[in-house]
């Protein structure tokens, strides 16, 4: 416990650092000025969902190839905290492109392949809600996650394949691509600091998941005595019945 | 500065996602806890 306070103050303080950072040390972009600081806390979030949805597309294969349970608690783990870096991101782009582009929203090719991929794991969820039986459920979940990572390359891609409104890749984007040399440290500073808070919440994610599949033992524990209880009851009636 | 109110909510809105989540997440550690803690009682009694 006082480890996980001590972390927990750790990553606190990272976070202060990395928005002092953005806010404050980051210089401002010669067309786009303060608005540009945006960038930090956008590109982080997108970071933080892929290496989530990573985790979940690797325990997704791992449960489909050893049937251990505590590969589908990860999986739905790091869906669920995928979703929330996700959404994140799709909230911060908006407040970007606003006074930036003239509008909210673009159906391009990025944009649309990123809400695509927020619904589909919406999708993942909602499924896992709909299916009682845990074996099934957690199979379906898989097959489901493996199916719905296919859509991660194409969103990483998708300002390199086609014109979109979105920009090109500021990092590894090719000729003309890159930072100021503050803002790459930033921008470091930033990935470090909410990919630091993703992998906490993910493992409270997955501690809580396994909290619930030792509560469903014994559940299952409890009705099969419950059973037993109930036939060793009704056997001497029948046994008197035969008699 | 300018368009000030738009880097703010972003800022914000970044936290709080994660902040509101990790709450619920807290929640339902301490609920299934409880829960826990009452199903091995019933075990015990029965």
């Amino acid at each position: 416990m006082k480890a996980r306070i001590t972390i927990t103050a750790l990553v606190a303080l990272l976070v202060f650092c990395a928005g002092y950072a953005a806010l404050f040390i980051a210089p401002d972009e010669a067309t786009m000025h303060a608005i540009q600081r945006i960038f930090y806390f956008h590109v982080a979030s997108w970071n933080a969902m892929f290496c989530a949805f990573f985790v979940a597309f690797y325990a997704s294969v791992a449960y489909l190839v050893t049937g251990k349970r505590k590969w589908d608690a990860l999986g739905v783990s790091g869906v669920e905290v995928g979703v929330i870096c996700c959404t994140s991101g799709l909230i911060t782009g908006p407040l970007w492109a606003r006074p930036v582009w003239g509008i909210w929203w673009t159906w391009d090719a990025k944009l649309t392949s990123t809400f695509i991929l927020w619904l589909l794991f919406i999708a993942y969820l909602l499924l896992r809600g709909l299916v009682e039986d845990p074996e099934k459920k957690a199979s379906l979940s898989a097959v489901f996650a493996i199916f719905a990572s296919l859509d991660i390359p194409l969103v990483y891609l998708a300002n390199r394949l086609w014109r979109t409104q979105h920009p090109q890749p500021v990092i590894a984007g090719g000729q003309g691509s890159g930072l100021d040399p503050t803002m790459s440290k930033v921008l470091l500073l930033c990935l470090f600091a909410v990919f630091c808070v993703m992998i906490l919440v993910l493992l409270d994610r997955y501690r809580l998941e396994l909290l619930r599949n030792e509560a469903a033992e014994l559940r299952y524990e409890i009705e099969s005595r419950g059973l037993d209880a109930a036939d060793n009851a009704a056997t001497p009636a029948l046994q008197k019945g035969a008699q | 500065m300018k368009n000030f109110e738009f880097l703010f909510t972003a800022w914000m809105v970044v936290w709080a996602v994660f902040f509101v989540y990790e709450i619920s997440v807290a929640k339902r550690i301490t609920q299934v806890r409880e829960e826990i803690a009452r199903l091995k009682q019933q075990l015990q009694q029965r």
